[in-house]
């Protein structure tokens, strides 16, 4: 049971540790690094689900009889250009966060927010009663 | 070429974003980009004439036969979706020019329209395949091309919006691909069609339950469904005013079709229904996005926020209308669809023009602006009319359809939850109809003119259209009932 699913017990560690961090830790780059994790461990439960026992690679050639589906793995090609494009996407958006606020501190950010939405609020009541 | 129309609908803006990067001016590529997205209009409209005499086109992409190679598919349900979206866009690009001037510092103008022609090619492409990899690519290019849209606003608060939405929208299309993933793991097919005929016999299964778990959860990441909505109103107030227009009329849009079209074409009425308890459970949820939206709406002092949370208000209607599972219930929430596009574009347009002319939509600035901007604000308090439901606009036919949906079941407490609910709008609307016009203008502010022309055209065309099809609502009425018909599986 445990050693025959044994891909799909990393493929579930590996995606809840992602989501963890993702959910858990306040530092930006150490989010981004989650979404990492967790798209991973997507990668291989595709990439597991094609293998066929005893299959050899997806080769035309003589004595290959059985070989493993290659299809998710042509597919997973995809989700990994989109992981990439996605992390240095989020990568690109933390350095104009550290620019504009001066920090990647989940926490730091959102005390800055409020500050600036009290002083806009501010500002308008005060221009209401003068 | 008429055989070649539903792929014709993505290429277009695909291959039209590269080639704004040719063209350097910024006016120019906007005249091109509108050009690009208004062949991507004609083109939905010649689609729908088609599917509407003909029935359901299907294209195979490359010449591969439909299970192994992907298939383009319309019916009548993407055909509606295509039009909404390739509407939209163009008209909202008409006032693009005029409102990034202000908004986007000049070397990004390009930029931005190969991120917007991109955002609507992958809108254009989840609508139009029918194969369920080719959605979860599509998702990406619209997603991706949506944060950087995002991040491009004036405000800081813009890119913490936008990383916020990146990191709910990449988990939410993951859970998509691993539903997928696992469809495929129990069928060997990727095909919708194909699914949707192979997934009875191993429905009961626990595989395929936890596929359907995680599209669904997915998808409702995607459509702002409360309780994932918390990425919605910050991502809309932050982003550029013309970005806003086009995605609160569209992007949850996209996503309400992929919630349709999974639970009634992939997986079957009677497995989403029947063995699972989804109609109790959508039911739940968008009654209480209802309350809970609109009243925080109440509360906004930014006129954006007001109107972000009011869209995912909107989405609880949509989502009741489809928990009904009748074929009124879901024309009624089809016809919201499209409604629903027509109020929100007109209205976020309107907020443009405003933050064109003033530079912030604060609730406070907008004192005294009904003599200051009088077609704007008329065209804000007419979409607000239609929000509430009120009778010769749009929103009054589909709050009608639904409440006639509500009944039919016997469901009347919900109904009265419906009518409770649009009383709220009532409340918001009218926050912003006692600023404009009964409040005097802030002590020391400047006055200022009516919006310019590149606004007013495309806000009023909206505007008319919402009242045309308030009083004459045939024409999307017999779309959206189709389509309503063809999903539920009964013939016309």
């Amino acid at each position: 049971m445990i050693i025959g699913l044994y891909n799909d017990w990393v493929v579930v560690v590996l995606m809840m540790i992602g989501l963890y961090i993702v959910i858990a830790h306040g530092n930006l780059i150490k989010k981004i690094v989650g979404l990492a994790i967790f798209q991973t461990s997507v990668f291989i439960l595709y990439i597991s689900m094609a293998k066929v026992e005893g299959g050899s690679a997806p080769i035309l050639a003589e004595g290959i009889k059985q070989f493993s589906n290659p299809l998710p793995h042509v597919l997973i090609l995809t989700a990994i250009v989109v992981g990439v494009a996605t992390t240095a996407l989020g990568l690109a958006l933390v350095i104009r966060i550290n620019e504009a606020y001066g920090s990647i501190e989940e926490e730091d950010i959102q005390h800055l927010d409020n500050q600036t939405q009290d002083e806009t609020e501010l500002q308008a009541t005060e221009g209401e009663q003068s | 070429m008429i055989s070649h129309l539903p792929v014709l609908q993505v290429i277009v803006p695909l291959m039209a974003a590269p080639i704004c990067l040719l063209l350097k001016r910024s006016q120019l590529v906007w005249l091109f980009s509108l050009f690009a997205s208004a062949i991507a209009f004609i083109i939905s409209v010649l689609l729908l004439q088609q599917v509407m005499t003909s029935g359901v086109i299907s294209y195979e992409l490359g010449g591969w036969e439909a299970p192994w190679g992907i298939e383009y598919r319309i019916d009548q349900l993407n055909a509606f979706l295509l039009l909404i979206i390739s509407g939209v866009s163009t008209v909202v690009l008409i006032a693009a020019q005029t409102s990034i001037e202000k908004e986007i510092p000049k070397e990004k103008h390009t930029l931005f329209y190969i991120l917007y022609l991109l955002s609507l090619t992958g809108m254009l492409g989840i609508v139009s395949t029918g194969d369920a990899f080719n959605v979860f690519v599509f998702l990406e290019i619209s997603s991706l091309s949506a944060y950087a849209l995002i991040a491009l606003g004036q405000d800081r608060r813009a890119l913490w919006a936008s990383y916020q939405y990146l990191i709910m929208g990449t988990i939410g299309a993951t859970f998509i691909l691993i539903g997928i993933g696992l469809m495929y793991q129990m069928t060997g097919t990727l095909n919708m069609q194909d699914l949707s005929q192979r997934l009875p016999d191993v429905a009961q299964t626990r595989t395929v339950f936890t596929a359907f778990a995680f599209v669904i959860v997915g998808v409702c990441l995607k459509l702002a469904l409360f309780p994932l909505h918390l990425w919605l109103p910050n991502a809309y107030t932050y982003a550029p005013s013309i970005v806003t227009a086009f995605f609160a009329a569209t992007a949850t849009k996209v996503a309400i079709y992929l919630l349709i079209r999974f639970t009634f074409t992939v997986f079957g009425l009677s497995f989403s229904f029947t063995t699972l308890p989804l109609q109790e459970l959508f039911l739940l949820l968008g009654l209480t996005g209802i309350f809970v939206a609109s009243s925080a709406a109440i509360y906004q002092k930014n006129v954006k926020h007001v109107f972000a949370y009011s869209s995912i208000a909107q989405v609880g209607y949509i989502v009741v209308g489809f928990s009904t599972s009748t074929i009124t219930g879901l024309t009624a929430t089809l016809l919201h669809l499209f409604n629903h596009a027509l109020m929100k574009s007109a209205i976020f347009l309107a907020l443009g023009a405003v933050v064109y002319r003033l530079g912030n939509v604060q609730l406070s600035s907008f004192n005294g602006l009904g003599r200051q901007m009088p077609l704007t604000m008329a065209a804000i308090v007419i979409g607000g009319l239609s929000l509430i439901g009120v009778p010769l606009t749009v929103g009054f036919v589909s709050k009608w359809y639904l409440l006639t949906a509500l009944l039919e079941k016997g469901w009347w407490p919900v109904a009265i939850l419906i009518l409770l609910g649009s009383l709220l709008a009532v409340i918001y609307v009218w926050r912003i109809v006692e600023a404009a016009y009964f409040k005097k203008p802030l002590a020391g502010s400047v006055p200022v003119k009516e919006a310019p022309l590149f606004f007013l055209i495309p806000i009023w065309l909206l505007i008319t259209a919402n009242i045309y099809f308030g009083i004459d609502s045939r024409l999307s009425l017999k779309v959206a009932s189709a389509a309503a018909q063809s999903l539920l599986g009964v013939s016309p």
